[in-house]
């Protein structure tokens, strides 16, 4: 008789032992502890033993019952994460996820951000201001007094005679010097309006300006900031040249050209053929504007400089034409 | 401003080629815009020889002409009368463009196949003689190219000259710039001009009433003149340039001013009431016909040249019809004057009148180069005219002012270049360029320089130092880093909060744009807003490109509204978008508006991408809702309500369906779905849902710091209650007077389920609400939340006269 259990559940370990599954488990479970299982069936059938027998082999049998269902338990228990049953089956999962589809910043924004970015890392801080200015603060403080002919230089949306639309991101070097003594160190982005519209004018763009102004600052300080900013933003081998020019509110003056990222200097339609690429107007800030703000001429010096990001824009990500920008057409700006 | 290096042969000798040239007046600050080949449109003009003419069968002026270049073999239809066999002439091959910008092309012409055309002198812009074809020099090279065989060569270089250098307004400015970075020598064209006969004081005079406006006039007569067509030399001189040649009289005043950069004027002598010349302003009201033939109203700040009673011309812009010399002109009084610059500026913007003359004098010509220029002009007048040149010059100089020399620091200059130039290497630099220097002692720190007179530009040190930079060459600067003192930049909060607002709109899916920041003025119609609506204080532009972009904005809605209209039209259906900028209210006038910056989203069409594992569902107002929730949640800002807006406050969201959101009493912006009435103005044919914050405000309710709470240690219990209440009733409502019930425990209470339609009857709604209740000392008992979770039941029923679902 005890034989016969022993049988039993010896059968059940190996059943079990096989079992690769939860499923598996349950089967060899039911077979031998289930209702018309092996073992339960033989619990069953105990009554009708010889009475000497009926309490060992009670007893084997319980013994038997508990161990296999602790075998059971356990069996389960072994069971690792890859063998769970609703993993059984593959599924395909080369069918998309569930995506929480991300929007995408503005290709303006980025590049603004960028700017910035390495801008104040170099200790320049961030400052923002009215879009539509007083001409003074548009013109008369930086050095442009009504009727000279650097007023032909930007073609200026009037609000009235004295309000405008700013033109440039200028004005904040007077608002911020106005507000603040030496040392100033500061950048200003923002937009900008000129009543002017082609393939490469919009009537309204974005520029970000820079001034710095302590003792002793000097053109050689210029040309070291700039260039370092034109390395970090394109390239650390990309050539700049820095020339002569004009703007009213600073003196010397320089364009600052980058060799055109086309063609490498080959000459290009990017370049106009030229092999450079203007990308930014810059230079020592003019005593008449330090005049404008009570600063010291004597004592002070200081830089300036202006760049258009939507230029920087189309230039780092090959756009052509500028008006792309402001259209808002999804099939554009989900590239960015 | 253009020259041609044929015409700037004539002052300095051009040691480089041209691409060469172009750079280095770049890098002095002459920036060449272009550079053109003149004569590349000759390039497929050749020379060719006429091998048999015969008539035209179908037309009696005409011929049938046979050429050959050698290589190519050409039927061409001739109309001139002297073409014959054996001539070398220029023959235009299919797609040359003549320089009126004709093109040629094969043709048939009266029936015959014509396969080209054989030019003129005046055609092909080589001379004037348009009587016939141009009969070539017999020993010319057959098939060359004409400017080849013709050795022409020539590039006209556009200069984008700035405000700043009125001195190269002309050759020899530039010309001089040359000379002195190639070191080659400068000619300067002849101005002597000795007249004869009685002196021209005893024939006119010249009064000057505003000396303030015009510091200086000179004028000389020329007698006796025949006006006529120029000489070839002249008329090339100016066509080299881009100038049409028109007769001898205009076209010297017009190359004097190119060659020497001082406007002249002349007028018929013969016209001048009195013989004389009066400067003065205008009479306010005057009218006057300038040269093209316009009248012009003239105001009491104007300065007329007027002869003895009326004006003759608006000085220094542009000459009058009553004076202008005509083919009959016989003498001449040619006008060589200063004017005040600011007064040019002003008239010509008034008149809107932009001449070579106001161009010139509102930058500044050079006050010692008038009577130079008057005297080259004069005599180019009398040997090309044929006339007399009468004695002596009236030279009226009510406003001479010396050149003052600026005195320049060394030390300083070096300050501001970061250089470290003696006062030798300084006086060195700035003589190649006329500027006179004087050093002090052996080291003393100071120069004194006397610049030129035609460089009006220079009146500051800097304007010096900025001459010693630009002539050292910006490359010689060394390059360094500032010292910015660190810890010196300052965060800028707000700037910080729109940079995490960008992110958490993209984090959210929404894509950003960028709007114009003027609109049509009609939008706040569009968007139905209210008569006394603040959004209705547009500012509004005086001179917009179009009247679509009249307006600066008063919120961002409409721009998003454009964007999504254009995207549609793309074949997007469905579109997040997002904008942040500013939006302008008028203050009044000559008042700036007042800025506020804006956040706008836009929800339309389904709610997620298209996809396998879910059906499209169509977004709506909780969408846009919960986006607003999630952007507030993020920022911590709370509590934050969402209200019926008051009337009028968001006319251009649905009745309804429309919420103003609310933090700390105040009103930061308004959520919802479009009007229909909007969503049809817009040209769009789906729903649409928006919102718009106010950044500002945003970021004023933003929590500044965090206080961490302790994690609770004792588990909570969770209750349900449904209940059956009024459609109207706010659901909102119940969970408030859940929260404010006074009960202590109650922790947390949210919305699981809400439902309408059978079974619940109609006007009702079914509302299931979860409570969870926790307490900080102790775990909660079922009884004790049980107790509690009865009595708040009882309440809402009563309060809100509810039912328990049967």
């Amino acid at each position: 008789m005890i034989q016969a259990i022993r049988q039993i559940e010896a059968e059940a370990q190996t059943a079990l032992a096989s079992a690769r599954n939860e499923k598996d488990i349950e089967a060899v479970a039911i077979r031998f502890l289930g209702r018309k299982g092996a073992l339960t069936g033989f619990l069953r059938n105990i009554a009708q033993l010889p009475p000497e027998e009926r309490a060992a082999a009670g007893k084997q049998a319980n013994e038997a019952k508990k161990s296999l269902e602790a075998a059971v338990k356990q069996a389960k228990k072994n069971l690792s994460g890859k063998d769970r049953p609703e993993n059984d089956t593959p599924i395909d999962i080369s069918l998309p996820g569930r995506r929480a589809t991300p929007g995408h910043t503005h290709p303006i924004s980025q590049i603004t951000q960028e700017i910035c970015s390495i801008l104040e890392r170099m200790g320049f801080s961030v400052a923002e201001g009215p879009e539509v200015e007083t001409d003074y603060y548009n013109f008369e403080a930086l050095n442009v007094p009504k009727y000279h002919p650097a007023r032909d230089m930007q073609d200026t949306f009037y609000i009235s005679d004295n309000i405008v639309l700013r033109t440039q991101t200028s004005p904040m070097q007077i608002r911020v010097m106005e507000k603040q003594s030496p040392p100033v160190a500061v950048i200003a982005p923002g937009k900008v309006f000129r009543c002017d519209s082609d393939l490469t004018h919009t009537p309204m763009f974005h520029q970000v300006e820079g001034l710095l102004v302590d003792e002793n600052v000097s053109f050689a300080d210029l040309k070291g900031t700039l260039t370092a900013f034109v390395h970090e933003m394109f390239d650390s081998d990309t050539s700049l040249r820095f020339r002569p020019s004009f703007f009213p509110f600073t003196e010397p003056s320089a364009e600052v050209d980058i060799l055109c990222v086309m063609c490498r200097g080959a000459g290009c339609r990017v370049c106009g053929q030229s092999g450079w690429l203007e990308i930014l107007g810059s230079g020592m800030v003019h005593p008449n504007v330090f005049r404008s703000v009570g600063y010291d001429t004597a004592r002070y010096t200081g830089f300036a400089f202006g760049m258009g990001v939507e230029r920087i824009a189309m230039l780092k990500y090959g756009i052509d034409d500028i008006r792309k920008f402001f259209n808002n057409d999804m099939r554009f700006l989900r590239q960015f | 401003m253009k020259v041609s290096l044929s015409w700037l042969k004539a002052y300095v000798p051009l040691v480089d080629d041209v691409a060469q040239l172009a750079q280095k007046l770049t890098m002095v600050g002459l920036e060449v815009d272009t550079i053109e080949d003149r004569f590349e449109y000759l390039d497929t003009v050749q020379v060719a020889r006429v091998e048999v003419v015969a008539p035209h069968p179908n037309a009696d002026k005409l011929t049938c002409c046979k050429l050959s270049t050698g290589d190519i073999q050409a039927d061409v239809i001739c109309g001139a009368p002297n073409v014959a066999a054996g001539q070398l002439v220029p023959l235009a091959l299919p797609g040359t463009i003549l320089p009126d910008g004709r093109e040629i092309r094969a043709a048939t012409i009266r029936g015959v196949a014509s396969g080209g055309m054989i030019c003129s002198r005046a055609e092909l812009e080589l001379g004037s003689d348009h009587s016939g074809i141009w009969v070539l020099p017999d020993d010319l090279p057959l098939g060359a190219p004409l400017a080849a065989a013709l050795d022409l060569s020539d590039h006209v270089l556009d200069i984008d000259l700035t405000p700043n250098r009125p001195d190269c307004l002309s050759m020899v400015g530039v010309a001089r710039e040359i000379a002195a970075f190639s070191d080659q020598p400068l000619t300067l064209p002849d101005t002597g001009a000795e007249g004869d006969g009685e002196a021209i004081q005893d024939k006119t005079t010249v009064t000057i009433e505003d000396p303030d406006l015009c510091p200086r006039y000179a004028a000389r007569l020329i007698e006796n003149v025949t006006v006529g067509p120029s000489p070839e030399w002249l008329q090339e001189r100016l066509r080299s340039v881009g100038q049409r040649p028109i007769n001898n009289i205009v076209d010297i005043t017009n190359f004097v001013m190119l060659e020497m950069g001082q406007p002249l004027h002349a007028f018929d002598f013969d016209h001048l009431a009195g013989q004389r010349i009066v400067v003065r302003r205008a009479r306010p009201g005057e009218v006057f016909v300038s040269l093209d033939n316009k009248e012009r109203r003239l105001d009491g700040e104007m300065l007329m040249i007027c002869d003895g009673d009326k004006p003759v011309a608006i000085g220094g812009v542009m000459g009058g019809l009553n004076s202008e010399v005509e083919n009959t002109t016989r003498n001449i009084l040619l006008e060589s004057a200063c004017f005040n610059p600011v007064s040019i500026r002003k008239t010509a913007k008034a008149l809107g009148l932009h001449t070579e003359a106001s161009h010139r004098f509102e930058r500044g010509v050079d006050p010692d180069g008038t009577l130079a220029a008057l005297d080259r002009a004069a005599r180019l007048i009398a040997e090309l005219g044929r006339g007399q040149l009468v004695a002596g010059t009236i030279d009226a100089h009510p406003g001479a002012q010396p050149v003052s020399p600026i005195a320049l620091s060394i030390a300083a200059t070096n300050r501001l270049l970061g250089t470290d130039l003696d006062g030798s290497d300084i006086s060195r630099l700035l003589a190649a360029i006329g500027i006179e220097t004087e050093t002090g002692a052996p080291g003393e720190d100071r120069i004194t320089a006397t610049p030129p007179s035609f460089r009006v530009d220079l009146t500051q040190p800097e304007d010096i130092m900025e001459e010693v930079a630009r002539t050292w060459g910006y490359d010689r600067i060394p390059t360094r880093m500032p010292h910015i003192a660190a810890g010196s930049a300052r965060q800028n909060p707000l700037r910080q909060t729109k940079l995490y607002l960008r992110q958490l709109m993209t984090g959210q899916g929404f894509t950003e744009t960028v709007n114009y920041s003027f609109i049509r003025a009609d939008a706040a119609d569009a968007l139905q807003l209210a008569a006394d609506d603040t959004r209705r204080r547009g500012v509004k532009i005086l001179n917009p490109i179009s009247e679509d972009q009249g307006v600066m904005r008063t919120s961002l809605v409409p721009g998003l509204l454009e964007t999504l209209g254009r995207n549609l039209a793309r074949q997007v259906k469905s579109l997040k978008c997002f904008e942040i900028g500013k939006v302008f209210t008028d203050c009044g006038p000559d008042m700036q508006p007042q800025e506020e910056e804006m956040l706008a989203g836009l929800w339309t069409g389904d709610r997620t991408e298209t996809a396998w594992h879910g059906k499209p569902v169509p977004c709506d107002f909780y969408d846009i809702k919960g986006t607003v929730e999630s952007l507030t949640q993020a920022l911590r800002i709370g509590p934050v309500e969402y209200q019926a807006p008051s009337a009028d406050a968001a006319p251009y969201l649905r009745a309804g369906a429309a919420a103003a959101v609310m933090a700390d009493g105040q009103t930061i912006g308004f959520l919802g779905a479009l009007a229909p009435a909007v969503t049809t103005r817009f040209n769009l044919k789906q729903q649409v849902f928006v919102f718009e914050l106010a950044v500002a405000r945003l970021h004023a309710v933003i929590p500044a710091g965090i206080t961490a709470r302790p994690i609770p240690k004792f588990p909570s219990v969770a209750r349900d209650i449904t209940l059956i209440i009024p459609h109207v009733l706010a659901a909102e409502a119940v969970c408030q007077h859940i929260r404010n019930s006074g009960e202590a425990l109650v922790e947390n209470v949210r919305i699981f389920d809400v439902f309408e339609g059978s079974p619940i009857p109609s006007g009702k709604k079914s509302l299931s609400v979860r409570v969870t209740y926790r307490s900080s000392e102790a775990t909660l008992e079922d009884e004790a939340v049980n107790t509690i979770h009865q009595r708040i039941s009882a309440q809402l029923l009563e309060v809100f006269q509810a039912q328990l679902p049967t």
